[in-house]
């Protein structure tokens, strides 16, 4: 099963494993040279912060935390072909994206420490709520695009949601209902191959999540997930699409979680170290590092200039995740509603009181 | 004194809020071109067109999914969950998203959503149709939940609702949807009971369908001699209990109606909050009168499932004779 990813004849990939452009990728991806090594940074930036939040949750700093780890490329990609105006609605493990919609590496980092829920920046950076309930989310882009054919707006919208994310019930109806819709709305799956324990071969017994497509009557692509290229320019032929009123797309990009579900999970439990050393050698840095190479777009001054922004950034996080001052406890009352009600000013004198014996 | 009829306030209420601001919008399973099927959005489409008002496919998460994405957008959604029990497929949209949103952004959005469901039994309905989910909802932090039992509150307080920037449960009870009652009359508002009678004896509190009922009872205990004071909450979040503590602390007595089961419903808060408020004023315990702790019955048997008259004046006789 897995190894269909090196010889599936219909997966659009412009890159193939060994680093060399593939034999029918004669795709004009119009990206230029700075925008090329843009991408290698990002993904860069992306799997050495993703090290530091397991780092920080192994030394205690973060509560939980899911690695995007062998991810890098479809987040990255993907998120690279969006513009500002655009809105992403992603699961939790997209921190490529994140880092693509400039949303600060804190942020997160106070998130999975507990500080703070949902955050992330949905007004300044478009960029939705972390969404824990599985595929919930694909409802509200589908909403956010609906409203872009109401009032006419430019914009397109993403839904991040994985392969386990497809078996729920909101997932077929947000599908549906953005092809109905014609929204202009992309759901980019990540089909990781697990959803914590389950194998995507007993998630679904379509013969591939992208085949899907069709039945919803939408354009349906798969694509190597470990492609930055490939996820790129899959993204971005749905993006233009939709911006030109062709509706939704279904992307299935195929990728492999390489570390565990969260902090938490014990993956050798449910999957061989065989299989995960395979994927390990589909590695989407090395990968797109090689074709860099083959394109004289590569050099140890790129690579010392990508490093040093990462670790620059890993390091602030590091800084400012274990110098975050407690949350205000007396805070939980501010957002309930726009007012608080009675029973909430009650509520909330009733804590400062409680607080206020716990200090003197 | 001209009349009209729930179905014909909540209509005009949605046409009035649809002109006053475009960014109304008003969706559901067959809200468009039928108009509802109790007619409560007839000719919205008509007149507004099909980006106002539209017809959505089978999917109740779906239409309040759709809701949050939208009010993120600044659109000011007013879906409608066509039954109360169809509420239920989309209780995960309903709690998790449209009452967390706020808080999860920390207070950075609006969620200016008005949930209109046709709510409560008493009409003959088959299953899963004549369902109280209030309940569930007033327990879930971020919900403001608007019960009108009148046409002219139904009228105002869907306008308030519409105007709140808050996510608010509407349910509307169906089986006072169709009698016509007077248009201007004074109205409740969000967070602010009505008392629909004054009285000196006992105070009965309630809320939509079972108002009705509650006045029905005061009337026959006014010819037994008892004076009954009947308070409409007119919303359970917020909830005015300044209103109804006033009012015990002055009859001494209380008896809450409902018809959503009686274990942990409504009616158990009520008692809690004014035995809290209003202790040593109390000359007999807290009742209730309600449904029954099973599943809402044939339609044969709601009858005698539903609080009535009888049941209510009960409660009023166990108070008084306490």
């Amino acid at each position: 099963m897995t190894q269909t990813i090196v010889t599936e004849p219909d997966l659009f990939r412009i890159i193939g494993p060994d680093g060399f452009r593939v034999s029918n990728g004669d795709v004009d991806v119009r990206l230029s040279d700075d925008d090329m090594v843009a991408l290698y940074e990002q993904m860069v930036v992306t799997r050495v912060l993703d090290q530091e939040f397991v780092n920080l949750q192994r030394q205690g700093q973060l509560g939980l935390y899911p690695s995007c780890r062998g991810q890098e490329a479809a987040q990255v990609g993907s998120a690279f072909a969006l513009s500002p105006e655009d809105w992403v609605f992603p699961q939790y493990r997209e921190l490529g994206v994140f880092l693509g919609r400039g949303v600060d590496p804190l942020g997160i980092g106070l998130l999975w420490r507990g500080t703070v829920h949902g955050g992330l920046g949905l007004l300044e950076r478009r960029c939705a709520p972390v969404c824990v309930p599985i595929a919930t989310h694909s409802l509200h882009a589908v909403g956010m695009a609906l409203g872009a054919v109401l009032d006419g707006g430019r914009d397109v919208s993403v839904a991040y949601i994985g392969d386990g994310a497809t078996s729920e019930g909101d997932a077929h109806e947000a599908l549906n209902l953005a092809a109905v819709f014609g929204a202009p709305c992309i759901f980019f799956v990540q089909n990781n191959h697990w959803a914590i324990s389950v194998p995507v071969s007993e998630q679904t017994r379509s013969a591939s999540i992208a085949a899907k497509a069709s039945a919803y009557g939408m354009a349906g692509i798969r694509c190597d997930g470990n492609d930055v290229l490939a996820c790129y320019m899959a993204t971005r032929r749905a993006v233009e699409a939709a911006r030109a009123g062709g509706g939704p797309t279904l992307i299935e990009a195929v990728t492999y979680r390489i570390a565990g579900h969260t902090t938490s999970d014990d993956p050798r439990r449910y999957r061989s170290d065989a299989e995960v050393e395979r994927w390990r050698a589909l590695d989407p840095l090395s990968r797109y590092q090689a074709f860099l190479r083959q394109e004289a777009l590569w050099s140890e001054d790129v690579e010392v200039r990508c490093r040093g922004r990462a670790s620059a950034l890993a390091e602030g996080l590091r800084q400012g995740v274990t110098g975050a001052p407690e949350p205000d406890p007396s805070r939980i009352f501010d957002a309930v509603f726009r007012w608080p009600t009675p029973a909430l000013r009650e509520q909330a004198a009733q804590l400062a009181a409680e607080m206020g014996r716990e200090t003197s | 004194m001209s009349e009209w009829t729930m179905v014909a306030a909540l209509n005009e209420a949605l046409i009035d809020a649809t002109a006053a601001d475009e960014s109304v919008v008003v969706f559901g399973e067959d809200v468009g071109r039928l108009g509802g099927v109790f007619r409560v959005t007839d000719g919205i489409q008509a007149r507004f067109g099909p980006k106002r008002c539209f017809d959505t496919p089978l999917a109740e998460s779906g239409i309040v999914g759709l809701a949050v994405g939208l009010a993120l957008r600044g659109f000011r959604p007013v879906p409608e969950i066509q039954f109360d029990a169809f509420t239920y497929p989309a209780f995960e949209q309903i709690v998790s998203h449209l009452a967390k949103y706020r808080s999860r952004t920390q207070g950075r959005v609006d969620l200016p959503v008005t949930l209109r469901v046709p709510s409560f039994g008493g009409v003959g309905a088959p299953e899963h149709h004549s369902e109280s989910p209030e309940t569930y909802l007033a327990h879930t932090a971020g919900l403001k939940v608007v019960i009108p039992s009148t046409p002219a509150d139904a009228y105002a307080l869907l306008r308030e609702s519409i105007e709140l920037d808050d996510p608010v449960v509407f349910l509307e009870p169906k089986s006072r949807y169709w009698q016509a009652m007077p248009r201007d009359v004074p109205t409740g508002s969000i967070g602010r009971a009505v008392v629909r009678r004054p009285g000196r004896d006992v105070t009965i509190v309630s809320y939509g369908p079972t108002v009705a009922t509650a006045l029905s009872a005061a009337d026959v205990a006014s010819e037994l001699g008892w004076d009954i004071e009947v308070i409409d909450l007119c919303s359970l979040v917020p909830l005015d209990m300044d209103s109804v503590v006033a009012s015990v602390e002055r009859t001494g007595r209380c008896v809450v109606v409902h018809e959503a089961p009686r274990t942990l419903g409504p009616g158990a808060e009520i008692a809690a909050l004014v035995q809290e408020r209003a202790f040593l004023r109390l000359r007999s315990p807290v009742l209730r009168a309600t449904g029954f702790d099973t599943p809402y019955p044939p339609a044969r048997t709601e009858g005698r499932w539903l609080p009535d008259v009888e049941r209510v004046l009960g409660c009023v006789e166990q108070a008084v004779a306490y």
